[in-house]
C-alpha cells in the first residue's frame, strides 16, 4: 500500500522506519513519529466510524485531545484491547490492531444508516426518553440493541497482563502543559531556582511549536524547542515528563498524572511499567495548557473530508501529511490562513477561502490574508460555506454571501469542488483543568472564549489558556509565571528584574501558597539551589491580524430546522437544530439543554462542541453567551485507564488478608475459609467427602460432647492501662468495674450515646492498673477509635492508654466436657473448678510457652481460651491437637462457633443487633449498671421516649414448625400470613441454623414486643411466595441455667 | 485532595491519612440526667451543615491517632486552620464577615 497523501519531504517522522498497522482488518503503513490518525490521514483512509445516532459515515476532524470520531478498540486480543482511545494521541507502533469503535456490521456498510435514513427527522432530541421509556420493562432490551448498533467500545474480557504503578512527588511548580507558554515558564521557574514538573500530554514536548513555521531569534521553531529542552532536561530539578497527561486537578494543588511509559512501544514490547500514575502537591501550580481550536456548524458539516483549520496546519508541518487534493477554508479569522497556506505550499490546490468578515478596507488586511492573495488562492470576503456535498467523502461545498452579522444568507449560492473543507472559528482555552478545582470559566468578548475565572488554588494561567495567542505574548507571559510562580513557592525573589512587559491580570496570585495553620511552620530553609541567568524572550517576526469575527452558527437559505444537519456535538449527533429544539421546548438552562440533547456526553466530553452549542443556545434564547453560562468539566480531562489508576494495588495487594499463625495448620487440614474484616478465618474443617452440614454437625457435637478447638485469634485485642483505666472502663461499658479483681474477666456492652449497642467483649483485669479488652473481630478498629475518642476529646484528665495488640497474641479456645482433661496434660498449672473458676485468668506455661488462659465460654461449655505469643502459637496448637487426640480433639470454625452460640442465646453485635439495638431491647438488663456513679455513654438515651416503646423490635427465638426448615436470615416476619402486600412487618431473623444437639432447626430475630409474645406464631413469607409459621420462644435454646460451663 | 497540618506532628500531610469526624466543639452535658429528651437529642442529633467556615474534628488515623479541630471553608474547601483538642478557633465565620 503507498501512503497516497503523504508528502515527499518533512514532518517529525522517521521515514526510514515503516510501522505496519492494521485497522478494520485491513494492513497499512506509516512511520515512527506518526500518530494513528495521521497514518490513517496518510494512506487516504476517509471514514473511521459511524454516528452514534444517524449512524452517518464519520472522518478525523482534529489532530488533538477534541477528536470526537477517530476512537477506537485497539489492541490485538480479549487481554490488550483498549476502547475509545483517540486516534489522534494514539502513537504509532509496530503491528497496531485497532478497529472502529462503531459501525454494525462495519463502517462502510451500516444497518443503522438506514435507520438513520428514514428516521432522520422522526429522531429529534430526547429521542430516546420519548420512544424507548414505554413500556420502562422493555428498556433493556432496547438498550441492547442501541447498544450494538452505536457500538461504545468493548471492554477487555482477560486480565491485563501489564503492570502499572504510582508516584508520589511534591514540588515548587508544576507546570501543565510543554507549549511555548508552559516550556519557558519550566525554564524561567527552573532557573530561579525550583523544583519543577513539566507534563506532556504529546510524545514530544513543545506543543504547537512542533508544527509551527516561525522563527524565533532566527531558529526554527523546533530549534528552540530542542535547545530549551535540553537546558531543562540538564538541570537536575527539573523533571520532565511526556506522553503524561495532566487528567485532574484537586483541592489543595493536588494534580493526577497520567503517563503512558510503553503504549507507544507496542503490545509485545513492553517491559515494566506500561503506564504511571503521578500524584503530584504541588505548591504553585502553572496551567499552560493552550487552547482548542472550534470548529463551525454548518450544513453536512460531518461529511469526511471536513477538518479543524489547525488540524490541517499540524497534518502536514508535523507530519508530512496532506489529507486530500483539493481544500476549502471557512474562517472567522486570520490564523486559519496558516492551512491554506501551508496547504498550497505543498502543492495543492486551495479551491476558496470563505472569509465570514466583511470586505476589509484596502490595506487593513492581516498579513496570512495578503499573503494567501499573493499566493493567488481566491479569498471571498463576507461569504460563508453553508453547505457541504458528499457522503463518504466531501464532494464540493456550496458557499453563499452572509449578512455582516453572519445571521443570515444575503445572495446567490455557488458551488465549488473539494474534498477538504477547513473551518475556525477561534479558539477556546483549554480551561478543563482550573475547572476541576470548582473555579468558574469566565467570558471574555476580546477573544471570544471562557478562560479560567477566580480561583483558590495557588494557580498562574499563562499562553493560550490565558487567551494569548500571539507567540511573543505567549513565551513572554510564560517566563514571568514561571518566575512568579519560583518566587512564591520558594520564598526566593527571581534574579533580575523581568522583561518590561506590564504582567497581565491573570498573573495575580490568586491564592495564599499553603492554607495558615493553626501555628505557622517555622519556615525551614530549603537547601540553596543553583541559579541559573534567566534567559530572555526570543525575538519573533508576528504577522499583523485583523480582528476576528464573533461567528458560531453558520447560516442556511432555510431555517435551521430544516437545512442540511449542521452538527454541534459529532460524538451524540447532536445538531444546530435539535438544541434549537431542545431551547423551544423550554429546556433554557445550558445545563438542561446539554441533559436532553445529549451535548458533551461522549468521550470526549464536549471538547469539540460545548462553546458552539451554547452559543446557539444563546442565541435561539435571545441572550449572551456568558448570561447562558458554561458547563463545569470535570476529571478526567481525557479518559483514563482503570490499570493506571488501580496501579500494582490488585489481587493479594488490592486489600491485604490477615492470616493467624495457625494458618499453615488450618490449609493442611482442609478448612474453608471465610472473610471476617481482613481476616481468613476458618469456616468449617470438611473431612474427604463431607458436605458443609455434615461437617458442622459432627464439629458441633463433638464439641458438646467431648472436645472442639477454635483459632480465635482475630478477636481484637485492646491493652488497657493507666491508673484511670477502671474508671474509664466505667465510662465506656454499660455494666460496672468498680468490683472487678485482679484474675477476673467480666463480659462488657459498649453503647453509643444514643443507648444502641456498638460492641461486645470480654475484659480481664490483669491488675489495678491494667486490662485487657476483647472486642468483635471486625470491630476493632473501630472501638480502639471510639476509646481514643473520648479519652482525648472529653476526658482528658482520665490517666489511660490503650494499645492494640490483637497480632500479638495467639488465642487457641478448647470447648467441651473434655477441655480439662486436654489442658491438664499441658499445663502444671492447678485448673480445677475450685482453684479456677468460672470467669478468671491465670497466667502459666502451656506446652512450655508462656500463655494466659481465660476461662471464658462463647459456647457454654466448660472452655480455657489459651493465649501465647503469636511466635509460638503453632506450636501450642499442634500440641493441643496431640494432647487431645485420646479425646477426638476437633477443630471447628466460626460456622459452628456460631450455631454453639446462638444455641446459648450469645448475641454476635452486628449480626444479631444493628445499630438500633438497646441492651433492653436484648433482654440484657443483666448489663446495664443501675447505681455507677457516671453516667455513662449510652444510659441518658434509654429513657427517650422512643425507647421506651413497648412495640420496639426486640432479641427473641423462634422455632420453626418445620424442625428441619432452616428459615433464611434477614427474612422478614409478619404476624398477620393472611394480609395483601404490601404487609405488616413486625421483624427480622437475625440468625438461623440447623441443631444438631438439639435435633431441630431454630432461629435468633428481632420481633416487635416479642418478649411478650412468648410462644406466639410469627409468619415468615418466604420468595418463593410460600408462608412458614414459626413459635416465638426464648433466645436461650441450650442449658438455659448456663450449668454446662460452669463446672 | 485535601492537604492537611496536623497540628501534633506539626507538618502537612495527605488527606488519605486522616478521617473527618463531625463537627468540633460539642461538650457532652456534664449531667444528662437532669435534661429533657428534647435538649438531650440537640446534644445526640443536631448539627451544624453550615455553607462556609464550619468547625470540625478531625483524627489524624492512620498517622498519630490524634483528634484535632480544623476551621474549614465548606464551599472552597479552604482550610484556614487546625488546632489542638481543647483550644478555641482562632477564626470564625463573624470574623470573616
Amino acid at each position: 500500500m503507498s501512503q497516497v497523501n503523504r508528502l515527499e519531504l518533512g514532518g517529525r517522522i522517521n521515514r526510514h522506519k515503516t510501522l505496519n498497522f492494521t485497522f478494520n482488518n485491513k494492513t497499512y503503513q506509516g512511520f515512527e513519529g506518526d500518530t494513528l490518525a495521521s497514518a490513517l490521514l496518510a494512506n487516504g483512509v476517509d471514514v473511521v466510524g459511524r454516528s452514534f445516532k444517524y449512524s452517518r459515515p464519520r472522518g478525523i476532524i482534529t489532530a488533538d485531545a477534541q477528536e470526537p470520531n477517530a476512537i477506537f478498540q485497539i489492541g490485538s486480543n480479549d487481554a490488550s484491547t483498549i476502547p475509545n482511545p483517540r486516534a489522534t494521541q494514539t502513537e504509532l507502533y509496530q503491528n497496531l490492531v485497532c478497529n472502529a469503535t462503531n459501525g454494525w456490521p462495519n463502517v462502510d456498510f451500516d444497518l443503522m444508516e438506514t435507520v438513520g435514513k428514514v428516521g432522520g427527522a422522526a429522531m429529534p432530541p430526547g429521542f430516546y426518553y420519548k420512544t424507548f421509556m414505554f413500556p420502562q420493562s422493555m428498556w433493556m432490551s432496547y438498550e441492547k440493541i442501541i447498544r450494538k448498533g452505536a457500538g461504545l467500545g468493548s471492554s477487555p474480557l482477560q486480565p491485563d497482563p501489564d503492570t502499572y504503578d504510582k508516584m508520589h512527588h511534591h514540588c515548587d511548580v508544576m507546570v501543565v502543559g510543554a507549549g511555548p507558554a508552559g516550556l519557558s515558564a519550566a525554564l524561567a521557574a527552573a532557573q530561579a531556582g525550583s523544583r519543577v514538573i513539566i507534563a506532556d500530554e504529546q510524545n514530544e514536548m513543545g506543543g504547537s511549536l512542533l508544527c509551527s513555521t516561525q522563527l524565533l531569534d532566527g531558529m526554527s521553531a523546533s530549534a528552540w524547542v530542542a535547545n530549551t529542552l535540553s537546558e531543562l532536561e540538564q538541570n537536575e530539578n527539573v523533571t520532565l515528563l511526556p506522553r503524561s497527561t495532566v487528567f485532574g486537578y484537586f483541592d489543595h494543588n493536588f494534580l493526577g498524572i497520567n503517563e503512558r511509559r510503553s503504549d507507544h512501544i507496542g503490545e509485545t514490547d513492553s517491559n515494566g511499567t506500561r503506564q504511571r500514575l503521578h500524584k503530584v502537591r504541588a505548591k504553585q501550580v502553572i496551567l499552560a495548557t493552550g487552547a482548542h481550536e472550534r470548529p463551525l456548524v454548518f450544513g453536512n458539516n460531518d461529511v469526511p473530508g471536513c477538518m479543524l483549520a489547525s488540524a490541517i496546519s499540524t497534518y502536514i508541518n508535523r507530519y508530512a501529511v496532506v489529507p486530500g487534493n483539493t481544500l476549502s477554508l471557512m474562517t472567522t479569522n486570520d490564523n486559519a490562513y496558516k492551512a491554506a497556506i501551508a496547504w498550497h505550499d505543498a502543492g495543492k490546490q486551495v479551491t476558496v477561502i470563505a472569509d465570514t468578515r466583511p470586505i476589509p478596507e484596502a490595506g487593513t488586511e492581516g498579513d496570512l490574508v495578503k499573503q494567501a492573495i499573493e499566493l493567488g488562492i481566491k479569498v471571498l470576503f463576507g461569504h460563508a460555506i453553508i453547505n457541504v456535498k458528499g457522503s463518504k467523502r466531501v464532494k464540493s461545498v456550496e458557499v453563499a454571501p452572509i449578512s455582516s452579522n453572519g445571521e443570515k444568507v444575503e445572495g446567490e449560492v455557488v458551488s465549488y469542488t473539494c474534498d477538504t473543507v477547513a473551518s475556525s472559528g477561534g479558539w477556546s482555552p483549554v480551561l478543563h483543568l482550573s475547572s476541576h478545582t470548582g473555579s468558574k470559566p469566565v467570558w471574555r468578548d476580546d477573544i471570544q472564549g471562557f478562560v479560567p475565572g477566580k480561583t483558590e488554588q495557588a494557580q498562574l494561567i499563562c499562553g493560550g489558556v490565558n487567551g494569548v495567542y500571539s507567540l511573543t505574548q505567549v513565551l513572554n507571559e510564560g517566563m514571568q509565571c514561571g518566575a512568579k510562580a519560583s518566587q512564591a513557592a520558594t520564598g526566593e525573589p527571581a534574579q533580575e528584574p523581568l522583561a518590561d512587559q506590564e504582567p497581565s491580570a491573570a498573573l495575580e496570585l490568586s491564592a495564599e501558597l499553603e492554607p495558615s495553620a493553626g501555628k505557622k511552620l517555622s519556615a525551614e530553609p530549603a537547601p540553596k539551589l543553583k541559579l541559573v541567568e534567566p534567559s530572555s524572550a526570543p525575538v519573533i517576526k508576528e504577522p499583523v491580524e485583523a480582528p476576528a469575527m464573533a461567528l458560531f452558527h453558520i447560516p442556511h437559505v432555510k431555517p435551521t430546522s430544516r437545512a442540511p444537519k449542521q452538527f454541534v456535538d459529532y460524538q451524540n449527533d447532536v445538531t444546530a437544530a435539535g438544541i434549537e429544539l431542545a431551547n423551544r421546548e423550554g429546556f433554557e438552562s445550558i445545563e438542561h439543554v446539554k441533559r436532553y440533547t445529549a451535548l458533551g456526553f461522549g468521550t470526549d466530553q464536549g471538547k469539540l462542541g460545548n462553546i458552539n452549542g451554547m452559543a446557539i443556545t444563546a442565541k435561539s434564547l435571545g441572550k449572551t453567551i456568558p448570561e447562558t453560562g458554561t458547563t463545569i468539566f470535570r476529571p478526567m480531562y481525557t479518559p483514563v485507564t482503570f490499570g493506571a489508576l488501580s496501579g500494582s494495588d490488585v489481587k493479594h495487594l488490592f486489600d491485604p488478608a490477615r492470616f493467624t499463625a495457625m494458618h499453615s495448620w488450618h490449609l493442611a487440614n482442609g478448612a474453608e475459609f471465610e472473610d471476617v474484616g481482613q481476616w481468613k478465618r476458618p469456616w468449617y474443617f470438611p473431612k474427604p467427602g463431607e458436605t458443609m452440614q455434615q461437617a458442622l454437625q459432627r464439629e458441633c457435637l463433638a464439641t458438646r460432647n467431648s472436645v472442639g478447638i477454635l483459632d480465635a485469634s482475630t478477636l481484637g485485642k485492646i491493652d488497657i492501662q493507666g491508673k484511670d483505666a477502671r474508671e474509664f472502663l466505667n465510662r465506656i461499658y454499660t455494666n460496672p468495674w468498680s468490683q472487678l479483681a485482679v484474675g477476673k474477666c467480666r463480659y462488657g456492652v459498649m453503647c453509643k450515646e444514643d443507648g444502641m449497642v456498638f460492641d461486645d467483649g470480654v475484659t480481664s483485669c490483669i491488675n489495678d492498673n491494667r486490662f485487657l479488652m476483647t472486642t468483635t473481630t471486625g470491630g476493632a478498629p473501630a472501638v480502639l477509635s471510639w476509646l481514643e475518642l473520648w479519652h482525648q476529646t472529653e476526658w482528658p484528665e482520665l490517666e489511660v492508654y490503650f494499645s492494640t495488640v490483637t497480632d500479638h497474641w495467639s488465642t487457641m479456645t478448647i470447648s467441651g466436657p473434655n477441655s480439662r482433661k486436654v489442658l491438664e496434660k499441658l499445663t502444671d498449672a492447678d485448673v480445677s473448678n475450685e482453684a479456677f473458676p468460672y470467669m478468671g485468668w491465670i497466667a502459666t506455661e502451656v506446652a512450655g510457652v508462656k500463655a494466659r488462659i481465660f476461662r471464658i465460654s462463647f459456647t457454654g461449655e466448660l472452655s480455657f481460651e489459651i493465649n501465647v505469643q503469636a511466635n509460638h502459637g503453632l506450636h501450642t496448637w499442634e500440641a493441643v491437637m496431640a494432647a487431645g487426640e485420646e479425646f477426638d480433639i476437633t477443630p471447628y470454625g466460626t460456622e459452628t462457633m456460631h450455631i454453639l452460640r446462638a444455641e446459648k442465646g450469645f448475641i454476635i453485635v452486628g449480626q444479631d443487633t444493628d445499630g438500633s439495638v438497646t441492651p433492653q431491647d436484648l433482654d440484657m438488663n443483666w448489663v446495664v449498671g443501675k447505681k455507677k456513679e457516671f453516667n455513662y455513654l449510652g444510659k441518658r438515651s434509654w429513657t427517650r421516649e422512643d425507647n421506651q416503646r413497648s412495640d420496639r423490635k426486640q432479641f427473641v427465638g423462634l422455632k420453626p414448625k418445620d424442625k428441619n426448615f432452616v428459615l433464611p436470615e434477614g427474612a422478614q416476619l409478619v404476624f398477620e400470613p393472611n394480609q395483601s402486600i404490601p404487609m405488616t412487618m413486625v421483624g427480622h431473623v437475625t440468625s438461623s441454623y440447623y441443631s444438631a444437639c438439639l435435633g431441630h432447626s431454630f432461629a435468633l430475630a428481632v420481633v416487635k414486643g416479642g418478649l411478650d409474645r412468648m410462644g406466639q406464631s410469627v409468619f415468615v413469607p418466604l420468595a418463593d411466595g410460600t408462608t412458614v409459621e414459626a413459635e416465638i420462644c426464648s433466645s436461650v435454646f441450650y442449658d438455659a441455667k448456663g450449668d454446662r460451663q460452669n463446672v | 485532595m485535601l492537604h492537611i497540618y496536623c497540628p501534633y506532628c506539626e507538618e502537612y500531610r495527605e488527606e488519605e491519612e486522616f478521617h473527618p469526624h463531625g463537627q468540633a466543639h460539642i461538650v457532652r452535658p456534664l449531667a444528662p440526667e437532669s435534661l429533657t429528651d428534647e435538649e438531650w437529642s440537640q446534644y445526640l442529633f443536631f448539627r451544624k451543615n453550615p455553607r462556609g467556615l464550619h468547625h470540625e474534628m478531625w483524627v489524624h488515623a492512620a498517622g498519630c491517632r490524634k483528634f484535632f479541630n480544623m476551621t474549614r471553608h465548606t464551599v472552597t474547601y479552604k482550610i484556614l486552620e487546625t488546632y489542638k483538642m481543647g483550644q478555641q478557633p482562632s477564626i470564625t465565620a463573624e470574623d470573616t464577615q
